[in-house]
């Protein structure tokens, strides 16, 4: 939905290593917070829900202590609900115990019910209920591979999950493993990653294993999706059945971040840093990358963001809004929030000093 | 017939509906497992707090019993006669 600027305003959900910040704002400058909510507690992950008018704010809530949880809010966070017998719930046969919430993924405004949840150990779930209670993706889980996907260093995990607008395409990312694709919503899957680099691997071009850290598909082109890989960005053109560099002209090809723009064909955002063995931005400058012509050519955005920046930017803690112009977000490590409400022209410093920013999501919502 | 008491720690205590201290009859020794079974059975989200789907204690939840940390003895198989306290203490953990 493309909203229009007198009369909608906007959320900010920021997850942190300690908690979960909110804010909205009228004109995606003056921002209003709240927080922290679940003090003390990491918020690896958060879906909002702006579908049928609603607006949800899901959070996936991880206490060292307490463990994992999924809560939700009707009312911009002053009240949270969530299942006696929890969300995210693995069957007694499969021996497992949730870890953490990596990923709440809405469905497409034809499903209204529909979130999707990757969670660690690595996992699909969906939820028909506007996401109270999940079912586990038993495909995935029965998968010939499973046993040999990898931990990254934050744990193994689904972490990137791209439903098709028509709903029988699913494609998943995982670290390690790489990308998997389903035609069948779900039922089935194969590993789709060719041509993507697994250079820390004996074999470093195999079927699977990759350590993807992101994917996104572009709203307007049927089967292209782009990747922020371990080392590589990439785009696929066939649904995933090939992958072929963007890479070039970007200062590094290492980063979390994978955006694409909520509609315009081509565009996307990276935030790169400089190395696996150097996470930080290159020299230090901190700079988001933007490419308007599917990654043939990319722009440096930095109008706003401070120099001598040494923190990095994780998977998802950076996001888009849907409204026109596009808002671009995203969080450091530092505890730094920066706002674009020009698609990454400029960029504002929102809040400063929180945690570690782990998770941003941003949404245009309905009235004041 | 005799009652354990488990203790919990004041962070817990509104997931207990408030209470600081609850109890389970019991006319004999039980294990610490289905101690807990017993005093969260009307608190489903009590019970996730302590334990995860497979039933195992959560790393940095520490039970006592008699002064001894359940993880020394025999874990949640550990026996716990009537009349005795369980300590629910989160143990010191992160940054």
């Amino acid at each position: 939905m493309v909203g229009m600027a007198s009369a909608e305003s906007f959320v900010l959900a920021i997850g942190t290593k300690k908690g979960l910040w909110l804010a909205t704002s009228q004109d995606r400058r003056q921002w209003s917070f709240t927080g922290p909510h679940f003090l003390m507690s990491e918020i690896p992950s958060i879906g909002i829900d702006t579908r049928e008018g609603r607006t949800r704010i899901m959070v996936g809530v991880r206490s060292e202590h307490w463990g994992p949880t999924v809560a939700h809010s009707d009312d911009l966070g002053a009240t949270w609900s969530e299942p006696e017998q929890g969300a995210v719930r693995f069957p007694e046969d499969t021996g497992a115990a949730l870890e953490r919430i990596w990923q709440i993924y809405p469905d497409a405004e034809a499903r209204p019910g529909v979130v999707w949840a990757g969670a660690e150990p690595i996992s699909v779930w969906k939820s028909t209920d506007g996401g109270e209670h999940f079912e586990l993706n038993r495909g995935l889980w029965d998968h010939p591979h499973r046993s040999e996907w990898g931990a990254g260093y934050g744990g193994a995990a689904a972490h990137s999950i791209v439903v098709h607008p028509a709903g029988e395409t699913v494609h998943v990312a995982m670290s390690t493993g790489g990308v998997y694709r389903s035609l069948d919503g779900g039922t089935s899957w194969e590993p789709r990653n060719r041509g993507i680099s697994a250079y820390f691997m004996p074999d470093p071009n195999p079927e699977f294993g990759q350590c993807v850290h992101k994917i996104a598909a572009d709203a307007a082109v049927d089967g292209r999706l782009y990747a922020q890989n371990h080392h590589g960005v990439y785009r696929t053109d066939d649904n995933a059945d090939s992958w072929n560099s963007i890479a070039e002209g970007l200062p590094a090809d290492f980063g979390f971040v994978m955006l694409t723009h909520p509609r315009r064909e081509g565009t996307a955002w990276v935030i790169p840093l400089k190395a696996d063995g150097e996470r930080i931005p290159p020299d230090g400058e901190l700079a988001v990358h933007r490419t308007d012509d599917a990654g043939s050519t990319w722009q440096r955005l930095s109008n706003g963001l401070p120099t001598g920046e040494y923190n990095s930017v994780l998977r998802d803690a950076a996001s888009v809004d849907t409204a026109e112009p596009s808002g671009v977000y995203f969080g450091t490590r530092g505890g730094s929030v920066y706002a674009s409400a020009d698609e990454g022209g400029t960029f504002q410093e929102v809040v400063s000093h929180l945690p570690d920013v782990l998770c941003v999501r941003a949404a245009v919502i309905a009235g004041a | 017939m005799q009652e354990i008491s488990v203790v919990l720690p004041s962070v817990l205590q509104p997931l207990a509906g408030g209470q600081s201290v609850l109890t389970a009859p019991a006319d004999g020794p039980v294990t610490v497992g289905k101690l807990l079974d017993a005093v969260t059975s009307d608190f489903a989200v009590l019970a996730r707090r302590l334990r995860d789907e497979t039933g195992a204690l959560r790393r940095f939840v520490n039970v006592y019993v008699g002064g001894d940390e359940v993880r020394r003895l025999q874990g949640l198989d550990t026996e716990v006669s009537p009349g005795q306290e369980v300590l629910v203490i989160q143990s010191v953990a992160g940054g």
